[in-house]
């Protein structure tokens, strides 16, 4: 109708599109290139602003994570305990059921685990003390991921504000103990649990003392990972799960017992969680302080979510999130920097890894130029 | 007389990913005309018209409006051409009045307030012969008021350029009758008139102009007194095809499924199914006509086990169903398929891929802690195979396969499981001839092997040639269960609007309708 309609011929400049069905390839190929343009933009800021040679500064972040064997080896420990808390928290999130309590699941998984160290540790065998501290943590963590779950069955409660409120318990209760446990008195802390006698301690494999304390928690996790991409693709219950993910109303028309299974399941991520923090407490840091989850409960989440839940993805998302940590603090010390420096390129880095997701699902079509059309 | 062009399109194409949804497509819309766009489902018709709208950019091609060539960038600019799209789902505020919703998003341009808009509005009733209360709240309204009030919405912003998108699926007869008498009064008053449809009568009995789309591409244009339903049907689908759905004679069996007093509540606590009776027997396709909304889904719903049931008695061969869980009624042979709106709602898991949507019954059968994958993947391929699936592969999510596709994947897993009773609800919702079809074969099919099939349906003219006996509902009454052979659209039309009861003016003392002579229901034990 209007004379200013009819001279708008122009094309818009960029339009968005969803696409479906990459091929795979293409797809890592994206991925692979937002690493490469993300580690271009960290060069740029780091020279930028510090007129440090960004390859050195790479370099100090390789070293930071495999510059010795021990390191080498730490950084496969804390990898393997982050995939850990990622394959619990990935069925329950594969259900759709938003558990962001992990955090407070490792921490009474912890619990429990350095009450076993310290009122059985010098008791017990050690074997017979590792298995009731695997079943006292899985147990206690499947604890806390079942509470909200029973709250959502009976009465439809929110999972998400319910799982993230768990965890301040949890945190308050590991307060509690760390000082009932607090030793030396009027230290507020629990300091190594048994450091003469180990008692409690995972054993240590192998004679190498660089090596040997980070096998077997870096051995159980993968048993895990390989239990658990076959527990969600190959299994009665992971199909139940994804079907309940998917659709519930299709889940109910097909006979499953919803409520049983989002039970089910909860006990599972729960007690994994769980795991991971017995892995902590007995394998790792041999200690219980507020801080052992340390935030592994929220990355995880982005583990198991970048990957897809698919478990053995998850290893190489895991080993990227904790190459970052463990590089930016070697950037911090060998170069100076305060840690915000380093944090801001592990931003950079995951934002980009982020963002490529929606290069994967949508593409961007740009107005044509007029010649071509010609 | 010659009218003059008011939207014109050249070569229109619209690709999305690897699907050509619209191909060189050519269109002229003029004013003073209707004009319907046909064509089978996935055709086109409906990205065609969002491109109109402003919702798709076109890849390529041209858009005239008034023969000056135009750009629809969003649909503000659409707007601004006075193209008023009535899509198929209403978009309106159920809290809002019918006045608030009108005037909703739009007021940047100029104030007025709400009682000079509600002033205005009725005069757009006046003229046009609608009947919308500006005051009246959305939610009290009935379907064909909500349509209505789409229409005077477009209307009331001075649209010229009016398209409905597929406006009569969820009309009653009667209703469409009068929303058909509205688009004449439009079109007299100049507007340019597009309606998007797959029914062909409707065509034949409103437009002028038929424009056929066939796989996203342009067939031609006709002037509808040159058209036949026959030479329609050959141009949509693109071979000759019969028109006549098949009722094959089958020998009647005992009652298979028998209904008594059946109440059931809805969602809200409302009563969905009140006091119903009926029985199918083997061999027989017992059809369900009524408004959408009054009662199917729930229906369904508890004879499957997945609904609470308020009273009364759900009797399979002998045997009371009302208390037993899903997968118990699942092994007593009733098989349930309901199409929701969406058309994945319920039995299908939409992200999972054939195999997996292949396996949703019986998955759980063996002792095995891991799933049979490789018999579900062959039993897509049989289905694939058997009903023509256009799919890349067994592994394709269902989500990913065209409308009809995946009703034949519902309903192929549904028969493969050998089923003596099928309760089948909106089986061929929004499906093309073709598939629709091949719909009524297969159940026809089963029909031919005792089955007793409830048929929930929309379309009556299939319902008169596809079913035995066919049951009204209204508000979650039965109005009564005619014989389809003795039947017309304008009595159950009626029957649905609760205009005619024949439950009560043909109940005696001896013979109450829906309760079956040979009954397995001891006439004691009531």
């Amino acid at each position: 109708m209007s004379a200013a309609v009819t001279t708008k011929t122009k094309e818009p400049f960029l339009r968005i599109a969803k696409r479906e069905g990459l091929n795979p390839w293409k797809a890592w190929g994206i991925r692979g290139i937002a690493l490469i343009c993300a580690l271009l933009l960290c060069a740029l800021f780091v020279f930028a602003l510090t007129k440090l040679n960004p390859l050195d500064v790479y370099s100090s972040m390789a070293k930071g994570a495999f510059g010795t064997t021990r390191r080498i080896w730490i950084t496969l420990q804390d990898t393997a305990i982050l995939l850990c808390v990622a394959l619990g928290l990935a069925p329950a999130f594969k259900m759709k059921f938003w558990n962001i309590g992990g955090e407070g699941q490792i921490l009474v998984g912890g619990i429990t685990t350095a009450a076993c160290m310290i009122y059985l540790g010098d008791l017990l065998p050690l074997w017979l003390n590792i298995i009731i501290m695997v079943v006292a943590s899985s147990l206690s963590g499947a604890l806390w991921g079942l509470i909200p779950a029973l709250f959502k069955a009976k009465w439809n409660t929110n999972e998400t504000l319910f799982t993230l409120m768990m965890n301040y318990i949890a945190i308050q209760l590991t307060a509690f103990f760390v000082s009932k446990w607090e030793n030396p008195f009027g230290s507020n802390s629990v300091g190594i649990i048994n450091p003469d006698t180990k008692g409690g301690w995972l054993p240590e494999i192998g004679s190498n003392r660089m090596v040997s304390p980070y096998v077997l928690p870096v051995a159980i996790v993968l048993i895990l990972t390989v239990c658990m991409f076959f527990y969600l693709r190959n299994s009665k219950h992971g199909y139940e799960i994804s079907i309940v993910g998917d659709s519930e109303n299709t889940a109910r028309y097909a006979g499953m017992n919803v409520k049983k299974i989002v039970l089910r399941t909860m006990l599972i991520s729960g007690g994994i969680c769980g795991i991971a923090g017995f892995i902590n407490v007995a394998g790792a840091s041999h200690t219980i302080s507020t801080n052992i989850a340390g935030g592994r409960g929220f990355t995880a989440i982005i583990v198991a979510w970048l990957a897809k839940f698919n478990a053995f993805v998850m290893i190489f998302v895991s080993l990227l999130l904790i190459f970052l940590e463990k590089g930016a603090s070697q950037i911090a010390s060998d170069h100076g920097l305060n840690n915000e420096a380093s944090e801001i390129m592990k931003g950079i880095i995951l934002f980009f890894v982020l963002a490529s997701e929606f290069f994967i699902n949508y593409r961007l079509i740009f107005r044509k130029k007029d010649k071509k059309e010609a | 007389m010659e009218h003059s062009s008011a939207i014109r399109l050249e070569n229109v194409t619209k690709t999305f990913g690897s699907v050509v949804a619209n191909k060189d497509i050519c269109l002229d819309i003029r004013y003073g005309e209707i004009l319907s766009l046909l064509g089978e489902n996935g055709s086109g018709k409906t990205t065609l018209m969002n491109m109109l709208s402003g919702i798709y950019f076109p890849d390529a091609g041209k858009i005239y409006a008034k023969d000056k060539e135009v750009s629809i960038r969003s649909p503000k600019d659409a707007y601004d051409l006075n193209i008023g799209m009535i899509h198929q789902h209403f978009k309106l505020v159920d809290i809002f009045t019918a006045t608030e919703n009108v005037v909703l998003g739009r007021s940047a341009k100029k104030k007025e307030s709400l009682k000079a808009a509600a002033a205005r509005i009725r005069e757009i009733c006046d003229q046009y012969g609608f009947d919308v209360d500006p005051d009246q709240k959305v939610y009290n309204m009935s379907v064909s008021q909500k349509q209505t009030l789409e229409i005077v919405k477009v209307l009331y912003h001075g649209a010229e350029i009016l398209i409905l998108d597929e406006p009569t699926a969820v009309l009653t007869l009667q209703e469409t009758e009068k929303l058909f008498k509205v688009l004449r009064n439009m079109r007299e008053a100049g507007k340019a008139v597009v309606i998007i449809t797959h029914k062909l009568n409707e065509v034949l009995e409103i437009s002028d102009r038929v424009s056929i789309l066939r796989r996203g591409e342009y067939i031609g244009t006709v002037e509808t007194k040159d058209a036949t339903e026959l030479s329609l049907t050959e141009m949509m689908v693109g071979k000759k095809v019969s028109l006549d759905i098949a009722r094959p004679q089958v020998e009647k069996k005992k009652p298979l499924l028998e209904i008594r007093d059946l109440s059931i509540k809805n969602d809200e606590g409302h009563i969905a199914i009140d006091n119903v009776n009926f029985y199918i027997r083997g061999g027989e396709i017992l059809g369900v006509a009524g408004i959408a909304g009054c009662g199917q889904k729930e229906l369904c719903e508890a004879i499957a086990g997945l609904r609470k049931i308020e009273g009364g008695k759900m009797i399979h061969q002998g045997e009371d169903i009302s208390t037993m869980t899903p997968k118990q009624i699942l092994a007593k042979g009733i098989s349930m398929s309901f199409i929701p709106e969406d058309r994945l709602g319920m039995g299908l898991a939409p992200s999972l891929s054939i195999t997996d949507n292949m396996i949703l019954k019986t998955y759980s059968e063996g002792k095995s802690f891991f799933v049979d994958r490789k018999r579900g993947r062959q039993e897509a391929e049989k289905i694939i195979n058997d009903l023509g699936v256009v799919t890349p592969s067994t592994e394709t999510p269902v989500r990913r396969l065209s409308g009809g596709n995946v009703q034949k994947v519902l309903l192929g897993r549904e028969i493969k499981s050998g089923p003596n009773v099928i309760i089948t609800a909106y089986p061929v919702r929004g499906l093309d001839i073709n598939s629709s079809y091949l719909i009524y074969d297969i159940l026809n099919e089963q029909k031919k092997k005792d089955v007793g099939i409830l048929f929930i349906g929309e379309d009556l003219d299939v319902m008169l040639s596809l079913c035995d006996k066919i049951m009204v509902l209204c508000h979650g009454k039965v109005m009564g269960i005619v014989n389809a052979e003795n039947t017309s659209k304008e009595e159950l039309g009626l029957m649905m609007t609760g205009a005619i009861n024949l439950t009560e003016s043909r109940a005696t003392e001896d013979k109450k309708p829906g309760i079956a002579k040979d009954s397995y229901i001891e006439e004691g034990t009531k």
